[in-house]
Formats: structure tokens, C-alpha cells, sequence
């Protein structure tokens, strides 16, 4: 084990950087923060178009959620590898190939989790801002956002979690990511697939339960915070 | 394959691609419904043991939902199939690779991800039922397996039910993961279609139009359960 650690770590940890492109844990983390961070401004427009008055809004945007949360991740993913160079005209690398599919697909996933958070702010927290006279997009912004990303911390760390995971489909449209490298050492050394699969498996292990106990605090939190306000909400 | 030809869609929907894509479909199917089946019981007790007094058995079955659920399903199927066999006994590895090992770890890791998952969504339903049922049906007499059986888990079961129908269509789509093990179910024809007939569009947006089929029709079973027995409030 000592030896697997000291011959293959630094390519498990970050591929063949600086010497090629970088790989590895660096490249998992980087993919899912990435995907996240993009993904969430996706899943809150298509949130406001799913629940917008507009049916030239509202009809686009549940046909797109229902089609995507229909289809696997990985098809999404061949989908992005094989028809969005030819819909942008020209060839995009396997990150940006990557990156585009996990923003589409967790973009889906995003804006239930938004809808879900908005729809939970009560009505008359909306009515009363209009009666005071803010405007639709500043209610909104300064009254039902802050009231609803509170009741959706949980859920979106959670998503987060799910992201990182998904970071390891990359590994079959041939990116260096940490499951692919995992796949790569295991056929180099061949007979240590229990250590090699187990080391794997328990880094990932390290970074998802981290987060899920992050979003397990922020749920206990947000169940306190809501005990303490007054019932304003109707 | 070129965005402004012509698709032809009869290439791959009839001879033998077409078969290609059917046993491919059928085999997801399998595995979905054999996975299904052995996590349904398999998850009660996992839930009934995180609920349970006896703290060995909580922990327990602590370690394994966290175990599995922060830990890809990518990284379970390639453990199963590459690290697993390793530790079985000669015999034991003779029988698995005589019997279609590629379906049978796919099958093992689907249920062990499945099940932890269900486990989860049935431990807050059981918990949704207010703990006076349970001490009601103690007081009469009711052992604690009886009284899940004949007072809890009828009541728990019309809020436990929607979950499990939404981790079934997941079910559905992570059988897609399988191909990475060379499972010969829908996905991996798929790819083996395209490559054979550089059909890309036609053969992913059959394997796609397959894919959201069905997990429509689980969405609107879960959508008429719903409106059949909505959840009542105590």
C-alpha cells in the first residue's frame, strides 16, 4: 500500500500536471465546483420560467425539465460529447464537454430545488410586499429570494453532493478525473484492485460525507431559525 | 452522421440493430426490476434497524447509508466488478464468471445503492407517523415488529410510497452506469450501435425516446398514486 501511495499518489492527486493537463482529485473537485457554480443560475431562470404566469415561459421550461430529469446523466453526457460541437460549429475540449452536460443536467435538477424553495414562501410575503409597492423583480430579490434560500441551503448542498458524484461519469468520455486515473493505476499494478478501488471509493467517501454533514448542520439550523421567527408567513 | 443530412431513423430500428437495441432495452428492464426487488425488503430492514433501541443495530445501519450514499455509483460498479471477485474463494469466481458477471455485479451494486437510498426515505416516513401510534399500540399490547407491521407501516406507507417511486425512476436511470462494466444493457448497444453504423443522432435519440418512456410512465404512476391516496394528516 505504501508502495501503490508513493509511485502513483501525486498522479491520483492532480494526473500528469504540470507536465500534461490536470487530472486527477484536482480535477474532480474543479469539475464539480465549476458545474455547480453555473448550474444554479441555470436552475434559478429555469425556476422563474417554471413558475412564471407566462405560458410562453412556463411551457419551454417544464418540457426541458421533465425531458432531462427523464434521461440519465450519461446520455446527457453523450449527447454534449457527440452533437454540441456540431451545433456550435466548432470542437470543444473534454472539460468543456463535461462542464456543459453537468450544468444542463444539475441546471434540471437546480430549479426543483429552487421551485420547490420559492413555492415555500408564503403567498402573503409576496402579496404584502406588492401592497407596499416594490416591483415583481425587487419582491422578489430583496423579500421572497433571502426567505427562500434559507429553506433551500439543504437540498442545494445535497445537490452539490450528487454533482461531485456525477464529476465520475467523465471518466467514460476518456477525462482524467480520479476514477479514470484509478481505472489507469489498476491496469498498470493489476493486483491490487481491492486497495486501489477501496482508496477510490474512500475519497470520495472523505469529500461527499464531509459535505452531507454541512448540509445536515445547515437543516438543523434552518429548523431553529424558523422555531425562533414569528409566524408571519400565511 | 452530418447535422444537415438526412436522418434516417429506419437504419437503426430495423434488423440487426434494431435487435441490438431491444435485448438492450430488455436487459435494463431486468435489471431494474431484479434490482427493485431485492432492495424493496432489504431497505425496510435497514430502515427498521436505524429506528430500532438497540444502538449496535442504529449504528449500523448508520455506517452503511452514509458508506454507500457518499460514494458514486460508478465507483460501486467498478469495485464490484474489478476489486470484488479478488476476494471470493476459486470456486465462487469460477461460478460468478460462468454466470454473467458483467449483469450479476451490476446487479449487486445496484441494489446496495438503491437500497440505501430507500432505506432513508422509508426511516422519515415510518418517523412522519406520529410516535403516540407507536406507543398506543405498545400499550395494547403490540410487540414492537407488530405494531410496525399492523399500525405504523400502514399509515407510513401512503407518504413513503411517492419517494420510493422517484428512487425507482432513478433506479431506472443509473442501470445506465452499467455499461461501464461492459453490461450489455440499452446504453452500452447504444455506443455499440454507433460505432457499428456512425449513426450517432438516430441510434442516441431512439436509446434517449427509450430512456424517457419509461421514466414517464414512472412519473405518472407517482403522479396518480398521488391523486388515488394523498397522504392524511393526522
Amino acid at each position: 500500500m505504501t508502495e501503490l501511495i508513493r509511485n502513483y499518489g501525486v498522479y491520483f492527486l492532480i494526473g500528469q500536471f504540470p507536465h500534461g493537463p490536470l487530472g486527477g482529485l484536482a480535477l474532480t473537485m474543479l469539475l464539480g465546483v465549476a458545474a455547480v457554480l453555473l448550474a444554479l443560475p441555470l436552475g434559478v431562470l429555469l425556476a422563474l420560467a417554471r413558475i412564471s404566469r407566462r405560458r410562453l415561459l412556463h411551457w419551454p421550461a417544464t418540457a426541458v425539465v421533465y425531458v432531462v430529469r427523464g434521461t440519465p446523466a450519461l446520455m446527457v453526457i453523450f449527447w454534449a460529447y457527440f452533437f454540441l460541437p456540431a451545433l456550435i460549429g466548432h470542437k470543444m475540449g473534454q472539460v468543456t464537454t463535461m462542464l456543459a452536460a453537468l450544468v444542463i443536467f444539475n441546471g434540471t435538477y437546480f430549479a426543483e430545488v429552487v421551485r420547490a424553495g420559492i413555492q415555500g414562501v408564503g403567498r402573503g410575503q409576496m402579496e404584502a410586499a406588492r401592497a407596499l409597492g416594490l416591483s415583481h423583480a425587487k419582491t422578489l430579490r430583496w423579500i421572497v429570494f433571502p426567505q427562500a434560500l434559507r429553506n433551500m441551503l439543504p437540498s442545494l448542498v445535497n445537490q452539490f453532493v450528487a454533482t461531485l458524484k456525477e464529476t465520475s461519469l467523465a471518466s467514460i468520455i476518456g477525462l482524467q478525473e480520479v476514477s479514470f486515473i484509478a481505472s489507469q493505476v489498476n491496469s498498470q499494478v493489476v493486483v491490487h484492485p481491492v486497495a486501489i478501488y477501496g482508496a477510490l471509493a474512500l475519497t470520495f467517501f472523505a469529500l461527499c460525507f464531509g459535505l452531507s454533514r454541512l448540509a445536515h448542520v445547515l437543516e438543523k439550523r434552518v429548523a431553529v431559525q424558523r422555531l425562533e421567527l414569528p409566524q408571519a408567513d400565511g | 452522421m452530418s447535422i444537415t443530412g438526412q436522418f434516417d431513423f429506419s437504419v437503426v430500428t430495423t434488423g440487426a440493430y434494431r435487435s441490438w437495441l431491444v435485448s438492450g432495452l430488455g436487459l435494463s428492464l431486468q435489471l431494474t426490476a431484479i434490482s427493485l426487488a431485492l432492495s424493496l425488503p432489504a431497505a425496510a430492514t435497514v430502515a427498521l434497524m436505524r429506528l430500532s433501541g438497540i444502538r449496535a443495530l442504529r449504528g449500523l445501519g448508520t455506517v452503511y447509508v452514509e458508506a454507500v450514499r457518499n460514494v458514486p455509483l460508478l465507483v460501486h460498479m467498478m469495485f464490484w466488478y474489478f476489486a470484488m471477485p479478488e476476494l471470493l474463494p476459486q470456486s465462487a469466481r469460477n461460478w460468478l464468471y460462468e454466470h454473467d458477471a458483467e449483469s450479476v455485479c451490476a446487479v449487486i451494486a445496484l441494489t446496495l445503492y438503491t437500497c440505501a437510498y430507500m432505506a432513508e426515505d422509508i426511516r422519515s416516513g415510518v418517523r412522519a407517523v406520529p410516535v403516540t401510534q407507536l406507543e398506543a399500540a405498545r400499550a395494547l399490547g403490540f410487540g414492537f415488529l407488530s405494531s410496525m407491521r399492523r399500525v405504523i407501516l400502514p399509515q407510513a406507507l401512503r407518504i413513503v410510497v411517492p419517494p420510493l417511486v422517484s428512487q425507482t425512476l432513478n433506479l431506472w436511470k443509473n442501470t445506465s452506469i452499467a455499461t461501464v462494466i461492459g453490461t450489455a444493457e440499452l446504453m452500452y448497444q447504444a455506443q455499440r450501435v454507433e460505432t457499428d453504423s456512425f449513426r450517432g443522432v438516430e441510434t442516441f435519440g431512439v436509446a434517449t425516446l427509450a430512456y424517457l418512456s419509461v421514466s414517464l410512465m414512472i412519473t405518472a404512476f407517482a403522479t396518480w398514486f398521488h391523486h388515488r391516496f394523498p397522504a392524511r394528516s393526522p
